[in-house]
């Protein structure tokens, strides 16, 4: 067996795979940002005091939470532009991750807010404060402290999702190095060159989350006597 | 009942299911008024502050502040329930302290202080940040401003709690077992405060309390509640130095034997 890695294979296709990477984590990026976003909005509707408003939300978002990824961005790129909704493969790709993640990051901010004590709602409640205020100010910095964790989780989730919009023909790291290998017949650097990337983005961001994480820590008694 | 009465309560009933924890609640208190209600627990003294400070609706009755419905609004002529909007103005013009301060935890003692105006008022950081280390200093906090809550004493964490109500400058502070959460040690300094904001501010104050001490120096009048009633009140020295109604003397002796 002589030459199982081909060194001078996998420089030459390493820009192709960088480029697709690149498209990776441009999904995930803004598919994250929309899934926060919507995740809390979904999480807000869910606390809602009037029933028809929770229950929806929670409807929606346990039918999204119990199909399959694949069959949404399928729903969304190959069926509804028979409903007259047609969209790019980027657009549907992001759009259906995005809203798949978005119902699980709405049951983490709903934890998140379910764990602050209600005498904080009472305290800005006396203060006049409006919910707006209430929850932008006090409610969500507090909520957000503890899940910082779980929504970094999800966030190295989705970047390992990605690769399922290769099925509307995103081109992707995966379905980069895929093509790759059909092309050329050798399929070992291709894959294994796109595992690594997903690994060592994987590890950086888990690491900046427990930076972030740290950083927004409040001060106790113990970081103020050391200081 | 007198006109000058800054809070009024006409008939004010409140239930839990199937419990009657105020039942047809008649109150006046007068401006600048101090008012301590004592009484056995769940008989409606907390309750009574929550309604007022509009945190839970009343199911019967009517709340005055200020000669204007409180709990309700007026439309075309007629009462009907406040609505959420109304209820914050309402809010404005009271303060409360709570048991278990219910600071908010990731702020500084500062921006505690500062952040009922802030949000609520709309007042500058600056302006409201300088109101607030007034107030902070007041309460003899003026080196903390820059602490945590978790990096104060519970006797400084409720001082902050009493400058970040009354940041909002309200009319009426109420005092919810203030010290019940604090170690005795430091329930003097607490009190002090209290002492104090009394002494030198034209407020009126309404305090939930078991320390019956500090009740008998500081109250113009003691209401003693039993089963969502006001079973007895008066001047410190009639309720306590003569009680009429046996559950006050039962409540009354009781609590002395405590000690």
């Amino acid at each position: 067996m002589e030459n199982l890695v081909d060194l001078d294979f996998a420089r030459n296709i390493l820009p192709e795979l960088l480029a697709a990477a690149g498209n990776t984590v441009v999904i995930t990026l803004v598919g994250f940002s929309i899934a926060l976003v919507l995740g809390l909005l979904l999480a807000l509707l869910r606390r809602s005091r009037l029933a028809f408003i929770s229950w929806s939300a929670t409807v929606v978002i346990e039918f999204i939470r119990s199909t399959p990824l694949l069959i949404q961005l399928y729903f969304l790129f190959y069926v509804m532009p028979e409903f007259g909704l047609t969209m790019s493969a980027w657009s549907a790709g992001i759009a259906g991750i995005a809203l798949h993640y978005a119902c699980y990051v709405a049951e983490v901010y709903r934890a998140g807010l379910d764990g602050v004590p209600r005498g904080q709602w009472e305290a800005c409640k006396a203060l006049s404060m409006s919910p707006w205020h209430a929850y932008r100010r006090v409610l969500l910095p507090q909520a957000v402290r503890p899940i910082i964790p779980a929504l970094g989780n999800y966030f190295v989730a989705m970047f390992k999702d990605t690769p399922v919009l290769s099925a509307i023909t995103v081109v992707e790291l995966m379905l980069q190095a895929k093509n790759i290998g059909s092309r050329s017949f050798r399929y070992l650097e291709p894959i294994t060159m796109a595992g690594i990337f997903f690994l060592i983005i994987s590890i950086v961001v888990a690491l900046l989350v427990r930076r972030l994480e740290h950083q927004l820590q409040l001060p106790s008694i113990k970081t103020r006597e050391s200081t | 009942m007198s006109t000058s009465s800054i809070v009024r309560f006409q008939g004010v009933t409140k239930r839990y299911g199937p419990l009657t924890v105020l039942d047809q609640l008649d109150l006046d208190i007068e401006r600048n008024e101090k008012v301590a209600l004592i009484g056995p627990s769940g008989s409606g003294k907390s309750t009574l502050l929550r309604m007022l400070m509009l945190l839970e609706d009343i199911d019967d009755g009517l709340i005055e502040v200020d000669g204007r419905p409180l709990t309700h609004m007026s439309v075309n002529g007629g009462l009907v329930r406040a609505n959420e909007r109304y209820k914050r103005e309402g809010r404005s013009r009271i303060g409360m302290v709570f048991q278990n301060f219910n600071l908010f935890p990731h702020m500084t003692a500062l921006g505690n202080a500062a952040e009922g105006p802030i949000s609520s008022i709309g007042m500058s950081k600056k302006e409201a940040q300088d109101r607030a280390a007034e107030l902070l200093e007041m309460v003899g906090l003026g080196d903390k401003l820059d602490h945590y809550p978790a990096q104060l004493s519970g006797g400084q964490q409720q001082r902050v709690a009493i400058a970040r109500a009354l940041a909002m400058r309200p009319q009426i502070m109420l005092f919810d077992e203030v010290t019940s959460a604090l170690d005795p040690e430091l329930c003097g300094e607490v009190l002090n405060v209290i002492r104090r904001l009394g002494d030198e501010h034209d407020l009126t104050m309404l305090m939930v309390t078991h320390q019956m001490g500090f009740a008998k120096e500081f109250a113009d009048r003691i209401c003693f509640f039993s089963e969502g009633k006001i079973v007895e009140q008066g001047t410190p020295e009639q309720v306590f130095g003569t009680p009429q109604h046996e559950r006050t003397q039962a409540f009354l002796r009781a609590v002395t034997e405590a000690i």
